[in-house]
């Protein structure tokens, strides 16, 4: 009897201590020298240090700092040269002429030359045959070096979105005597890599032979801090400097004392998707009624705290050029509407559906949540059904097998194409199954274009058209926060996934 | 010395009935649903109004965690109803008839005893999609082994003895001397099974909710709270801290209650045999 009390104390006992252990967790506040930073990243990188072999954004997104391609996004969504200092393109739209920078330099001290660029060039397009990392790359037919400072690219047809397709650390540029890239990182960026300690870190240093303006912060450790809910304890505890991507939570609880936590979006488009051969959904008028229900606010204040941006078609804010921010009071939140519309179709008793939802992202399943109880006021009843990711990939996106789904959808280059070629309804990656044959002519129309003007009119017509319709139920494009300490300044947020450190100061 | 053996018993039944109180109170006090979601609720502290706080969407916390409580029960309860009906009939075939049939239903359940049953259960959610049911027919098919393996060798030693023999003789069928015969005599190992396995079913259903695969949201479940709550650890820790108060409860509850069945049984046995 009373060993069992004593195991019942014990175990009492072991969730206390537990309890008061967890409490102390706080990271070694050890010295650093003034000009290094640690940067926490939610994962480790990938096997491969080849850039065009690189899969991961969680990986690309880093080599941001050490490979550049012949030209590179900037912070605002443009296309600036990089390696390559001057671009020329033919009338024919089918052969650009690279410049190569003068005194631009490998990290091994080496010159970037014409022969360097062919090869890197024909590696990323693998114009032996083969797939190519960029799709888009499948359209090179030949890379020419013109003289020791210029190189010529062949396309086989124009593609107006040729330069947005290359500027991007898959096209990067790195040496033709590196024999083995996928062990040897080296390319021309602002930071050299220098080691990775699997599971733990990924070293950076200064590369002082930059061409361009060079950094300021010398050292930079990339911790990787897997465990997502201790990271308001390890930036607290001062292990790391800095982390992007943090959710709403996590801001909440990182003071702002020490911190600065910078407020941008994940640049993606999170909906409702809407399974078009799912039968109410066919049916425009159900559609629009699903818009109507849906009161986006309310959502933004549930999961968003209401930090999220509203969006009402398939373009995301930080794409000025071709986003609308009327569209995302298209359908403004008005339940008797939608139950009108909903009776107009034939639907007045309601009906019912399967939301499915990738369980690992809290967001989404949120979302979901709130909808599922919007929904319910008109009538519609919507049940959450959680898979994992790799199930919702096969099943959901590839498979289309679902009545509606709530994700984010990102756009793989900075083209307008990236977001809006998956409704063209004979598009591979369609997962909607959204068929109207005005957009398909719209689309195909305006991407046959090369004036730039008629073009983004042509896209903004597109994203115009897709809220018309009420393709989906459109919500959010989701907040994310950069805690950064406040020893340093100057963290600038990208449209693309990347984490650019050059632009990083410290403090005066 | 046998009243003393019984206050883990009665500790144990005492926690329950704390429990059964807060359920029932739940029937008297309800000014909240619990799906209803308050944007101004939002992660706030135990107040008068929010007895428990308001978790990440505002919904009522204590509404919750009741509504939490009930689903785990009522999961656990099926479950092992599942399994108990199944091991039972299972085990005692087996016990009861032995040689051939014995090997092979024995060889099976190890087989199966060598895949640890939560993932047994993950696997089976994951391959017939996640919902309520499937996760009661996840776990109670998880249970069997563990059932069939205790009661086939209570029935192998019971069905030894001479009361057994006697019915043979008798001419009783074996389904009388299986279920009218031997069952009677084995319930004391039969309800530690059937308690340990409602503890094992909580914690499973807890498991897999916290994994994203038990019940589905917005239906609340102890696990699926923890889950929910743990990001929010430091600013709002009362979102686990209750359901996870209420979950430690329940299982320290059921084990004392197993725990004290199993004493007073052995008090009984050795009763029975002093008078011998």
């Amino acid at each position: 009897m009373k060993k069992k009390m004593c195991r019942v104390t014990a175990v009492f006992l072991t969730v206390l201590s537990l309890a008061v252990a967890l409490c102390g967790c706080t990271g070694d506040k050890k010295g650093k020298s003034d000009t290094s930073i640690t940067i926490g990243i939610p994962q480790d990188i990938e096997e491969t240090l080849d850039p065009h072999n690189m899969v991961a954004a969680g990986t690309k997104e880093i080599f941001f700092n050490v490979f550049e391609g012949l030209v590179k996004p900037d912070s605002d969504g443009n296309i600036v040269p990089a390696v390559a200092s001057e671009i020329n393109v033919s009338d024919d739209g089918l052969t650009y002429t690279f410049t190569i920078r003068e005194g631009v330099k490998f990290h091994d001290g080496t010159n970037v030359t014409a022969e360097d660029v062919q090869y890197s060039m024909n590696k990323c397009a693998d114009i032996e045959g083969g797939e190519p990392m960029i799709p888009a790359l499948s359209n090179v037919s030949a890379v020419n070096i013109v003289d020791d400072s210029h190189v010529d690219i062949v396309l086989k047809e124009a593609d107006n979105d040729f330069l947005a397709n290359i500027a991007t650390v898959s096209a990067a540029i790195i040496p033709k005597h590196n024999e083995d890239p996928a062990a040897n990182a080296i390319g021309t960026g602002p930071y050299k890599y220098v080691s990775r300690s699997p599971l733990e870190n990924v070293v950076f240093e200064i590369n002082n032979d930059y061409w361009g303006e060079k950094a300021e912060i010398t050292n930079v450790t990339w911790k990787i801090c897997a465990n997502a809910d201790t990271i308001a304890m390890e930036l607290e505890g001062g292990s790391i400097d800095m982390m992007a991507h943090l959710t709403s939570a996590h801001k909440a609880q990182i003071s702002t004392e020490n911190f600065e936590v910078l407020s941008g979006t994940m640049n993606l488009v999170q909906a409702l998707y809407l399974n078009h051969k799912f039968e109410p959904f066919a049916n425009e008028d159900v559609r629009k009624a699903m818009c109507y229900a849906v009161d986006k606010d309310a959502i933004l204040g549930f999961v968003s705290d209401g930090e999220g941006v509203k969006i009402g078609s398939s373009m995301y804010p930080n794409f000025k050029k071709y986003y609308d921010q009327g569209l995302a009071d298209a359908y403004p939140h008005d339940t008797e509407k939608a139950k009108e519309l909903l009776k107009k179709a034939g639907y007045e008793n309601g009906f019912s559906f399967d939301i499915t939802v990738p369980s690992n992202y809290v967001q989404h399943v949120d979302t979901a949540t709130v909808i599922k109880e919007q929904l319910a006021e008109v009538g519609i009843t919507a049940n959450i059904k959680q898979v994992d990711w790799d199930t919702w990939l096969s099943d959901t996106y590839v498979g289309r097998n679902y009545d509606a789904t709530v994700i984010g959808v990102d756009a793989a280059q900075l083209t307008a194409s990236a977001l809006l070629a998956r409704f063209v309804s004979d598009a591979g990656n369609n997962f909607t199954n959204y068929n109207s044959s005005a957009y398909d002519k719209l689309y195909k129309e305006t991407f046959a274009l090369t004036d730039d003007a008629a073009r983004t009119e042509g896209f903004k017509k597109c994203v115009q058209m897709l809220s018309d319709d009420a393709a989906n139920v459109y919500i959010q494009d989701l907040p994310e926060f950069v805690a950064i300490n406040r020893k340093y300044t100057g963290y600038t947020f990208y449209p693309v996934y990347v984490i650019d450190v050059a632009k990083i100061k410290l403090a005066k | 010395m046998k009243r003393k053996k019984n206050i883990q018993l009665y500790i144990g039944l005492g926690i329950l009935a704390v429990l059964g109180v807060f359920l029932v109170l739940g029937l008297i006090y309800h000014p909240y649903t619990s799906t209803q979601m308050d944007a101004g609720a939002k992660l706030t502290a135990p107040t008068l109004k929010h007895w428990f706080g308001g978790d990440k969407m505002g919904r009522d916390i204590f509404t919750r965690v009741q509504e939490g409580l009930k689903t785990s029960l009522f999961i656990s309860f099926l479950a092992t109803a599942i399994g108990t009906v199944g091991g039972t009939i299972i085990g005692a075939l087996s016990g009861y008839y032995g040689k051939l049939l014995d090997d092979s239903i024995m060889r099976i359940i190890d087989v199966l005893f060598a895949i640890p049953s939560i993932l047994l259960a993950l696997v089976f959610v994951s391959l017939s999609g996640s919902s309520m049911m499937n996760v009661i027919l996840a776990l109670g098919i998880a249970v069997i082994p563990s059932f069939a393996k205790m009661i086939r060798t209570e029935f192998k030693e019971q069905s030894k003895l001479e009361y057994v023999q006697a019915a043979k003789l008798m001419g009783a069928s074996d389904l009388r001397i299986l279920f009218v015969h031997i069952l009677p005599n084995i319930m004391p190992t039969l309800l530690n099974c059937v308690f340990i396995s409602i503890n094992n079913c909580i914690l499973a259903e807890a498991g897999l909710s916290y994994l994203g695969i038990g019940v589905q949201p917005p239906t609340a479940s102890l696990g699926g709270m923890i889950a929910e709550g743990q990001g929010y650890l430091r600013m709002a820790p009362f979102y686990v801290i209750f359901p996870g108060v209420i979950m430690v409860f329940l299982l320290v509850g059921l084990g004392l209650i197993s725990d004290g069945n199993a004493q007073t049984f052995v008090v009984r046995r050795s009763a029975k045999k002093d008078t011998k």
